[in-house]
Protein backbone atom coordinates (compact mmCIF):
# COMPACT_ATOMS: atom_id res chain seq x y z
CA UNK A 1 0.00 0.00 0.00
CA UNK A 2 1.35 3.79 -0.81
CA UNK A 3 0.72 5.78 2.12
CA UNK A 4 -0.90 8.88 1.32
CA UNK A 5 0.42 12.29 2.88
CA UNK A 6 -2.78 13.42 4.47
CA UNK A 7 -5.08 10.45 5.99
CA UNK A 8 -7.86 10.59 8.93
CA UNK A 9 -7.00 7.32 10.60
CA UNK A 10 -9.43 5.46 11.80
CA UNK A 11 -9.84 4.50 15.39
CA UNK A 12 -9.63 0.77 16.19
CA UNK A 13 -10.31 -0.71 19.60
CA UNK A 14 -9.77 -4.57 20.54
CA UNK A 15 -10.31 -6.84 23.32
CA UNK A 16 -10.71 -10.35 24.38
CA UNK A 17 -13.34 -11.72 26.11
CA UNK A 18 -14.27 -15.12 27.40
CA UNK A 19 -11.07 -15.99 24.53
CA UNK A 20 -7.43 -16.94 25.15
CA UNK A 21 -5.80 -14.52 23.45
CA UNK A 22 -4.90 -16.09 20.53
CA UNK A 23 -6.57 -13.93 18.18
CA UNK A 24 -4.51 -11.14 19.71
CA UNK A 25 -1.25 -13.23 19.27
CA UNK A 26 -2.44 -14.05 15.30
CA UNK A 27 -3.30 -10.41 14.85
CA UNK A 28 0.63 -9.58 15.86
CA UNK A 29 1.78 -12.03 13.64
CA UNK A 30 0.99 -9.89 10.78
CA UNK A 31 4.32 -8.73 11.97
CA UNK A 32 6.10 -5.76 10.34
CA UNK A 33 2.74 -4.86 8.54
CA UNK A 34 1.62 -3.76 11.55
CA UNK A 35 4.13 -1.16 11.05
CA UNK A 36 2.30 -0.45 7.61
CA UNK A 37 -1.17 -0.78 9.42
CA UNK A 38 -0.45 1.84 11.54
CA UNK A 39 -0.67 4.77 9.00
CA UNK A 40 -4.35 4.01 8.44
CA UNK A 41 -5.00 3.23 11.56
CA UNK A 42 -4.60 4.24 15.56
CA UNK A 43 -5.46 2.24 18.94
CA UNK A 44 -7.96 2.84 20.80
CA UNK A 45 -8.53 0.53 24.26
CA UNK A 46 -6.82 -2.69 23.36
CA UNK A 47 -4.07 -5.02 25.62
CA UNK A 48 -1.40 -3.11 23.18
CA UNK A 49 -2.20 0.34 24.69
CA UNK A 50 -3.59 -0.47 27.99
CA UNK A 51 -6.11 1.83 27.93
CA UNK A 52 -9.14 1.02 30.05
CA UNK A 53 -12.33 2.02 28.38
CA UNK A 54 -13.59 1.80 24.93
CA UNK A 55 -14.28 5.30 23.32
CA UNK A 56 -15.44 6.42 19.85
CA UNK A 57 -13.91 4.60 17.58
CA UNK A 58 -14.20 3.42 13.55
CA UNK A 59 -13.86 -0.36 14.22
CA UNK A 60 -14.00 -2.89 17.33
CA UNK A 61 -12.31 -6.41 17.23
CA UNK A 62 -13.94 -8.52 19.47
CA UNK A 63 -11.98 -11.72 20.61
CA UNK A 64 -13.60 -14.65 22.41
CA UNK A 65 -17.42 -15.58 23.44
CA UNK A 66 -19.77 -14.26 26.14
CA UNK A 67 -19.16 -16.47 29.15
CA UNK A 68 -19.38 -13.86 32.40
CA UNK A 69 -21.58 -10.41 33.62
CA UNK A 70 -18.50 -8.43 32.70
CA UNK A 71 -17.66 -9.78 29.33
CA UNK A 72 -21.58 -8.56 28.81
CA UNK A 73 -20.58 -5.46 30.16
CA UNK A 74 -17.32 -5.13 27.64
CA UNK A 75 -18.96 -5.87 24.31
CA UNK A 76 -22.00 -3.46 25.16
CA UNK A 77 -19.62 -0.59 25.52
CA UNK A 78 -17.72 -2.09 21.99
CA UNK A 79 -20.78 -1.91 20.38
CA UNK A 80 -22.03 1.62 21.55
CA UNK A 81 -18.49 3.01 20.88
CA UNK A 82 -17.89 1.18 17.52
CA UNK A 83 -19.01 2.29 14.00
CA UNK A 84 -18.40 -1.06 12.98
CA UNK A 85 -17.98 -4.43 15.12
CA UNK A 86 -15.93 -7.40 13.71
CA UNK A 87 -16.26 -10.97 15.69
CA UNK A 88 -12.37 -12.45 15.42
CA UNK A 89 -12.29 -15.73 15.64
CA UNK A 90 -14.15 -19.35 16.33
CA UNK A 91 -15.11 -17.66 19.98
CA UNK A 92 -16.83 -14.53 19.36
CA UNK A 93 -18.39 -16.14 16.68
CA UNK A 94 -19.26 -19.64 18.19
CA UNK A 95 -18.41 -19.48 21.72
CA UNK A 96 -15.77 -22.05 21.15
CA UNK A 97 -14.03 -24.25 22.93
CA UNK A 98 -15.55 -22.28 26.37
CA UNK A 99 -19.26 -23.06 24.68
CA UNK A 100 -18.12 -26.81 25.31
CA UNK A 101 -19.66 -26.75 28.65
CA UNK A 102 -23.19 -25.47 27.02
CA UNK A 103 -25.07 -28.46 27.42
CA UNK A 104 -23.90 -29.14 30.90
CA UNK A 105 -25.79 -27.04 33.94
CA UNK A 106 -23.52 -24.18 35.20
CA UNK A 107 -23.96 -25.23 38.84
CA UNK A 108 -22.68 -29.38 38.12
CA UNK A 109 -19.34 -27.99 36.60
CA UNK A 110 -18.64 -25.46 39.52
CA UNK A 111 -19.12 -27.97 42.07
CA UNK A 112 -17.21 -30.53 39.93
CA UNK A 113 -14.09 -28.25 39.62
CA UNK A 114 -14.31 -26.42 42.62
CA UNK A 115 -16.05 -29.20 45.21
CA UNK A 116 -15.90 -32.77 44.12
CA UNK A 117 -12.50 -32.62 42.19
CA UNK A 118 -10.29 -32.46 44.99
CA UNK A 119 -7.00 -31.60 43.27
CA UNK A 120 -8.10 -28.36 41.76
CA UNK A 121 -10.28 -27.17 44.44
CA UNK A 122 -9.20 -25.43 47.64
CA UNK A 123 -11.91 -23.55 49.60
CA UNK A 124 -15.00 -24.50 47.64
CA UNK A 125 -16.87 -22.42 44.96
CA UNK A 126 -15.63 -18.77 44.63
CA UNK A 127 -18.14 -16.10 45.59
CA UNK A 128 -15.82 -13.07 46.08
CA UNK A 129 -18.31 -9.87 45.00
CA UNK A 130 -15.60 -8.46 42.45
CA UNK A 131 -15.89 -11.53 40.49
CA UNK A 132 -18.01 -11.35 37.78
CA UNK A 133 -21.09 -13.79 37.65
CA UNK A 134 -20.93 -16.72 35.15
CA UNK A 135 -23.93 -16.63 32.53
CA UNK A 136 -26.32 -20.31 32.52
CA UNK A 137 -23.80 -21.01 28.99
CA UNK A 138 -21.65 -18.81 27.01
CA UNK A 139 -22.83 -17.36 23.79
CA UNK A 140 -21.33 -16.26 20.31
CA UNK A 141 -21.01 -12.42 20.15
CA UNK A 142 -23.67 -11.56 17.90
CA UNK A 143 -26.24 -13.12 20.33
CA UNK A 144 -25.86 -10.58 22.62
CA UNK A 145 -25.45 -7.60 20.20
CA UNK A 146 -25.34 -6.82 16.56
CA UNK A 147 -21.88 -8.06 14.79
CA UNK A 148 -21.03 -6.42 11.53
CA UNK A 149 -18.64 -8.39 10.20
CA UNK A 150 -17.09 -12.05 11.08
CA UNK A 151 -13.53 -13.43 10.99
CA UNK A 152 -13.34 -17.13 11.64
CA UNK A 153 -11.05 -19.55 12.50
CA UNK A 154 -8.88 -20.96 16.02
CA UNK A 155 -7.05 -18.46 15.55
CA UNK A 156 -7.64 -16.72 12.29
CA UNK A 157 -4.50 -16.92 10.24
CA UNK A 158 -2.34 -13.71 10.36
CA UNK A 159 -2.99 -13.51 6.62
CA UNK A 160 -6.70 -13.91 7.14
CA UNK A 161 -6.68 -10.55 9.79
CA UNK A 162 -4.56 -8.52 6.94
CA UNK A 163 -6.86 -9.41 4.36
CA UNK A 164 -9.99 -8.36 6.05
CA UNK A 165 -8.46 -5.02 7.54
CA UNK A 166 -6.88 -3.94 4.17
CA UNK A 167 -10.30 -4.93 2.32
CA UNK A 168 -11.80 -2.77 4.98
CA UNK A 169 -9.32 0.34 5.00
CA UNK A 170 -9.69 0.61 0.96
CA UNK A 171 -13.33 0.16 1.16
CA UNK A 172 -14.06 -3.49 -0.43
CA UNK A 173 -16.50 -6.02 1.11
CA UNK A 174 -14.21 -8.08 2.86
CA UNK A 175 -13.83 -11.95 1.58
CA UNK A 176 -11.37 -14.07 2.65
CA UNK A 177 -11.53 -16.93 0.21
CA UNK A 178 -10.18 -20.70 0.16
CA UNK A 179 -7.02 -20.84 1.92
CA UNK A 180 -7.89 -17.80 4.38
CA UNK A 181 -11.64 -18.67 5.36
CA UNK A 182 -11.30 -21.51 8.09
CA UNK A 183 -13.38 -22.64 11.09
CA UNK A 184 -10.53 -24.10 12.51
CA UNK B 1 -28.24 -43.30 -26.28
CA UNK B 2 -30.21 -39.84 -27.02
CA UNK B 3 -27.80 -37.15 -28.30
CA UNK B 4 -30.57 -34.58 -28.75
CA UNK B 5 -32.07 -33.92 -25.45
CA UNK B 6 -30.67 -30.49 -23.52
CA UNK B 7 -31.94 -28.40 -20.73
CA UNK B 8 -30.53 -24.59 -19.67
CA UNK B 9 -28.10 -24.22 -16.76
CA UNK B 10 -27.83 -20.80 -16.07
CA UNK B 11 -28.02 -19.91 -19.91
CA UNK B 12 -25.66 -23.15 -21.12
CA UNK B 13 -26.85 -26.24 -22.96
CA UNK B 14 -26.52 -29.57 -20.83
CA UNK B 15 -27.35 -32.56 -22.28
CA UNK B 16 -28.61 -35.65 -20.52
CA UNK B 17 -30.03 -39.05 -20.98
CA UNK B 18 -33.80 -39.76 -19.95
CA UNK B 19 -34.24 -40.78 -16.27
CA UNK B 20 -31.05 -38.35 -15.12
CA UNK B 21 -31.53 -35.94 -12.58
CA UNK B 22 -30.94 -32.02 -12.94
CA UNK B 23 -27.96 -33.29 -10.19
CA UNK B 24 -26.70 -36.43 -12.40
CA UNK B 25 -26.45 -34.58 -15.59
CA UNK B 26 -25.17 -31.11 -14.29
CA UNK B 27 -22.21 -33.14 -12.97
CA UNK B 28 -21.60 -35.75 -16.17
CA UNK B 29 -21.54 -32.29 -17.97
CA UNK B 30 -18.55 -31.55 -16.00
CA UNK B 31 -20.71 -28.24 -14.57
CA UNK B 32 -21.04 -28.00 -10.55
CA UNK B 33 -24.18 -27.88 -8.39
CA UNK B 34 -23.50 -27.35 -4.75
CA UNK B 35 -24.77 -30.69 -2.82
CA UNK B 36 -24.51 -31.92 0.25
CA UNK B 37 -26.82 -35.28 1.05
CA UNK B 38 -26.26 -36.26 -2.73
CA UNK B 39 -23.72 -38.89 -3.16
CA UNK B 40 -23.44 -40.58 -7.24
CA UNK B 41 -23.10 -43.62 -6.13
CA UNK B 42 -26.27 -43.62 -3.74
CA UNK B 43 -30.58 -42.83 -4.61
CA UNK B 44 -31.01 -39.56 -4.38
CA UNK B 45 -32.43 -38.41 -0.89
CA UNK B 46 -33.59 -35.13 -1.35
CA UNK B 47 -33.13 -33.78 2.35
CA UNK B 48 -30.84 -30.90 2.60
CA UNK B 49 -31.84 -29.04 -0.27
CA UNK B 50 -28.53 -27.73 -0.63
CA UNK B 51 -28.47 -28.40 -4.23
CA UNK B 52 -31.81 -25.84 -5.14
CA UNK B 53 -32.11 -24.73 -8.07
CA UNK B 54 -35.07 -22.24 -9.71
CA UNK B 55 -36.36 -24.65 -12.05
CA UNK B 56 -39.08 -23.05 -14.47
CA UNK B 57 -39.09 -20.02 -12.30
CA UNK B 58 -39.98 -22.30 -8.80
CA UNK B 59 -37.00 -23.81 -6.46
CA UNK B 60 -36.86 -27.20 -6.57
CA UNK B 61 -33.86 -30.10 -5.24
CA UNK B 62 -31.63 -30.48 -8.54
CA UNK B 63 -30.91 -34.19 -6.91
CA UNK B 64 -34.37 -35.84 -7.30
CA UNK B 65 -35.92 -33.04 -10.22
CA UNK B 66 -35.99 -35.20 -13.39
CA UNK B 67 -34.14 -33.49 -16.13
CA UNK B 68 -36.35 -32.35 -19.02
CA UNK B 69 -36.12 -31.29 -22.28
CA UNK B 70 -36.00 -27.37 -22.70
CA UNK B 71 -36.06 -26.65 -18.18
CA UNK B 72 -34.42 -23.52 -17.95
CA UNK B 73 -32.29 -24.08 -14.60
CA UNK B 74 -30.63 -21.04 -12.25
CA UNK B 75 -28.01 -22.58 -10.04
CA UNK B 76 -24.75 -20.04 -9.61
CA UNK B 77 -27.12 -16.93 -8.83
CA UNK B 78 -26.21 -15.03 -5.90
CA UNK B 79 -30.27 -15.83 -4.99
CA UNK B 80 -29.87 -19.96 -4.80
CA UNK B 81 -26.35 -19.22 -3.31
CA UNK B 82 -27.86 -17.23 -0.70
CA UNK B 83 -30.33 -19.39 0.07
CA UNK B 84 -27.92 -22.55 0.21
CA UNK B 85 -25.44 -19.97 2.76
CA UNK B 86 -28.47 -20.22 5.02
CA UNK B 87 -28.82 -24.05 4.43
CA UNK B 88 -25.76 -24.81 6.18
CA UNK B 89 -25.70 -22.02 8.87
CA UNK B 90 -28.78 -23.90 10.07
CA UNK B 91 -27.03 -27.18 9.95
CA UNK B 92 -23.74 -25.35 11.99
CA UNK B 93 -26.25 -23.99 14.34
CA UNK B 94 -28.30 -26.91 15.06
CA UNK B 95 -25.66 -29.57 15.84
CA UNK B 96 -22.37 -28.96 17.71
CA UNK B 97 -19.80 -28.68 15.01
CA UNK B 98 -16.53 -27.62 16.95
CA UNK B 99 -14.32 -27.44 13.78
CA UNK B 100 -11.26 -26.22 16.15
CA UNK B 101 -11.29 -30.11 18.03
CA UNK B 102 -12.79 -32.50 15.21
CA UNK B 103 -10.08 -34.95 13.45
CA UNK B 104 -12.72 -34.53 10.26
CA UNK B 105 -11.50 -31.01 9.74
CA UNK B 106 -10.28 -30.43 6.48
CA UNK B 107 -11.96 -33.64 4.70
CA UNK B 108 -15.60 -32.52 6.38
CA UNK B 109 -17.61 -31.41 3.34
CA UNK B 110 -20.06 -29.74 5.67
CA UNK B 111 -16.98 -27.62 6.17
CA UNK B 112 -15.65 -27.26 3.18
CA UNK B 113 -19.19 -26.18 2.14
CA UNK B 114 -19.48 -23.24 4.24
CA UNK B 115 -16.20 -21.98 3.22
CA UNK B 116 -16.76 -22.52 -0.39
CA UNK B 117 -19.69 -20.64 -0.35
CA UNK B 118 -18.28 -17.98 2.45
CA UNK B 119 -20.54 -19.13 5.56
CA UNK B 120 -18.59 -16.80 8.25
CA UNK B 121 -20.85 -17.33 11.26
CA UNK B 122 -23.84 -19.58 12.05
CA UNK B 123 -26.53 -17.05 11.37
CA UNK B 124 -28.98 -18.53 14.07
CA UNK B 125 -29.01 -19.16 17.69
CA UNK B 126 -27.26 -22.04 18.56
CA UNK B 127 -28.77 -24.66 19.69
CA UNK B 128 -26.32 -26.47 21.60
CA UNK B 129 -27.90 -29.60 21.75
CA UNK B 130 -27.14 -32.59 24.42
CA UNK B 131 -25.56 -35.45 22.16
CA UNK B 132 -23.13 -38.11 24.41
CA UNK B 133 -20.97 -40.05 22.05
CA UNK B 134 -20.72 -44.06 21.84
CA UNK B 135 -16.71 -45.04 22.61
CA UNK B 136 -18.35 -48.48 22.84
CA UNK B 137 -16.75 -50.26 19.71
CA UNK B 138 -12.71 -50.94 20.08
CA UNK B 139 -12.06 -49.41 16.60
CA UNK B 140 -14.77 -46.75 15.83
CA UNK B 141 -16.29 -44.03 17.98
CA UNK B 142 -19.61 -41.92 16.62
CA UNK B 143 -19.98 -38.32 17.83
CA UNK B 144 -23.37 -37.51 17.18
CA UNK B 145 -22.57 -33.55 17.93
CA UNK B 146 -21.88 -33.42 14.34
CA UNK B 147 -24.23 -35.13 13.20
CA UNK B 148 -26.35 -33.36 9.95
CA UNK B 149 -28.90 -36.35 9.18
CA UNK B 150 -27.84 -36.86 5.42
CA UNK B 151 -28.68 -40.41 6.15
CA UNK B 152 -25.52 -41.36 4.34
CA UNK B 153 -24.90 -43.80 6.24
CA UNK B 154 -28.80 -45.17 6.80
CA UNK B 155 -28.31 -45.88 3.12
CA UNK B 156 -24.70 -47.54 2.53
CA UNK B 157 -25.13 -50.04 5.05
CA UNK B 158 -28.54 -50.91 4.15
CA UNK B 159 -28.08 -51.04 0.74
CA UNK B 160 -24.38 -51.69 0.26
CA UNK B 161 -23.48 -53.54 3.29
CA UNK B 162 -26.37 -55.40 3.85
CA UNK B 163 -26.27 -54.71 7.72
CA UNK B 164 -28.68 -52.06 8.53
CA UNK B 165 -26.62 -50.44 11.32
CA UNK B 166 -27.82 -47.10 11.47
CA UNK B 167 -31.12 -45.67 11.34
CA UNK B 168 -32.76 -42.02 12.37
CA UNK B 169 -35.31 -42.11 14.80
CA UNK B 170 -37.69 -39.44 15.92
CA UNK B 171 -39.73 -36.41 13.71
CA UNK B 172 -38.76 -32.78 13.16
CA UNK B 173 -36.24 -31.12 15.57
CA UNK B 174 -35.76 -34.22 17.73
CA UNK B 175 -34.72 -36.54 14.39
CA UNK B 176 -31.51 -38.20 15.31
CA UNK B 177 -29.25 -40.68 14.36
CA UNK B 178 -29.70 -43.90 16.14
CA UNK B 179 -27.46 -47.43 16.26
CA UNK B 180 -30.29 -49.59 14.95
CA UNK B 181 -30.20 -53.00 17.41
CA UNK B 182 -31.59 -53.14 20.67
CA UNK B 183 -28.88 -51.96 23.08
CA UNK B 184 -28.31 -49.14 20.48
CA UNK B 185 -24.60 -49.10 21.40
CA UNK B 186 -22.29 -49.61 18.42
CA UNK B 187 -19.88 -52.65 20.27
CA UNK B 188 -23.52 -54.74 19.84
CA UNK B 189 -23.52 -54.77 16.18
CA UNK B 190 -21.59 -56.65 13.54
CA UNK B 191 -19.96 -53.05 11.80
CA UNK B 192 -16.77 -53.31 10.03
CA UNK B 193 -13.85 -51.11 9.71
CA UNK B 194 -14.54 -51.71 5.50
CA UNK B 195 -17.66 -51.22 5.59
CA UNK B 196 -19.12 -48.16 2.80
CA UNK B 197 -21.46 -46.80 5.99
CA UNK B 198 -17.98 -45.90 7.85
CA UNK B 199 -15.96 -44.47 4.86
CA UNK B 200 -19.37 -41.88 3.35
CA UNK B 201 -20.28 -40.01 6.62
CA UNK B 202 -18.89 -36.53 5.53
CA UNK B 203 -18.96 -35.26 8.43
CA UNK B 204 -16.91 -35.69 11.27
CA UNK B 205 -19.87 -39.00 13.08
CA UNK B 206 -18.29 -41.89 12.46
CA UNK B 207 -14.56 -41.96 13.06
CA UNK B 208 -11.77 -44.90 13.11
CA UNK B 209 -10.03 -44.69 16.39
CA UNK B 210 -6.44 -44.28 16.68
CA UNK B 211 -5.61 -42.44 13.27
CA UNK B 212 -7.23 -39.32 13.63
CA UNK B 213 -4.50 -36.64 12.75
CA UNK B 214 -2.16 -39.12 10.68
CA UNK B 215 -3.05 -37.14 8.19
CA UNK B 216 -1.79 -33.98 9.48
CA UNK B 217 -4.34 -30.18 9.58
CA UNK B 218 -2.90 -28.25 6.43
CA UNK B 219 -2.60 -31.46 3.98
CA UNK B 220 -6.05 -32.25 3.98
CA UNK B 221 -8.43 -32.98 1.45
CA UNK B 222 -10.23 -29.69 1.11
CA UNK B 223 -6.89 -27.42 2.52
CA UNK B 224 -5.57 -27.53 -1.16
CA UNK B 225 -8.48 -26.54 -3.56
CA UNK B 226 -12.14 -26.00 -2.50
CA UNK B 227 -14.90 -28.68 -2.79
CA UNK B 228 -16.07 -27.20 -6.09
CA UNK B 229 -12.89 -27.44 -7.86
CA UNK B 230 -13.00 -31.31 -6.19
CA UNK B 231 -16.95 -32.33 -6.75
CA UNK B 232 -16.37 -33.02 -10.37
CA UNK B 233 -13.71 -35.91 -9.92
CA UNK B 234 -16.13 -37.52 -7.92
CA UNK B 235 -19.33 -37.64 -10.28
CA UNK B 236 -18.94 -40.98 -12.17
CA UNK B 237 -18.87 -40.32 -16.17
CA UNK B 238 -21.97 -42.39 -17.17
CA UNK B 239 -21.20 -45.44 -19.34
CA UNK B 240 -24.24 -44.34 -21.58
CA UNK B 241 -22.64 -41.40 -22.81
CA UNK B 242 -19.78 -43.49 -24.65
CA UNK B 243 -16.14 -43.79 -24.56
CA UNK B 244 -14.15 -39.92 -24.83
CA UNK B 245 -12.90 -40.27 -28.22
CA UNK B 246 -11.57 -36.42 -27.61
CA UNK B 247 -7.69 -37.75 -28.79
CA UNK B 248 -8.63 -39.54 -31.50
CA UNK B 249 -10.83 -37.17 -32.59
CA UNK B 250 -7.70 -34.51 -31.90
CA UNK B 251 -6.03 -32.83 -35.30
Amino acid sequence: MTVPAEIKKLRVATTSLAGCFGCHMSFLDIDERLLELLHYIEFDRTPLTDIKHCGPCDIGLVEGGICNAENVHVLREFRKNCKMLVAIGACAVTGGLPAQRNHLDLADCLQEVYVTETSLGKGGIPNDPELPLPLDRVYPIQEVVKVDYFVPGCPPSADAIWKFLTDLLAGRTPRLGHGLISYD
Amino acid sequence: MSDSQHFLLDGEEVPFTPGQTVMQAALSAGRYIPHLCYHPEFKPHGSCKVCTVKAGGRTAASCTLPAQSGLEVESATEEMNALRRTLVQMLFAEGNHFCPSCEKSGNCVLQALGYDLGVTNAGFRHLFPDRPVDASHPDLLLDFNRCILCELCVRASCEVDGKCVFSLSGRGIDKHLIVNNASGRLEDTDIALDDKAVAVCPVGVILKKRVGFALPIGQRRYDARPISAQALEDAPRPSTQGPCNACEDAP
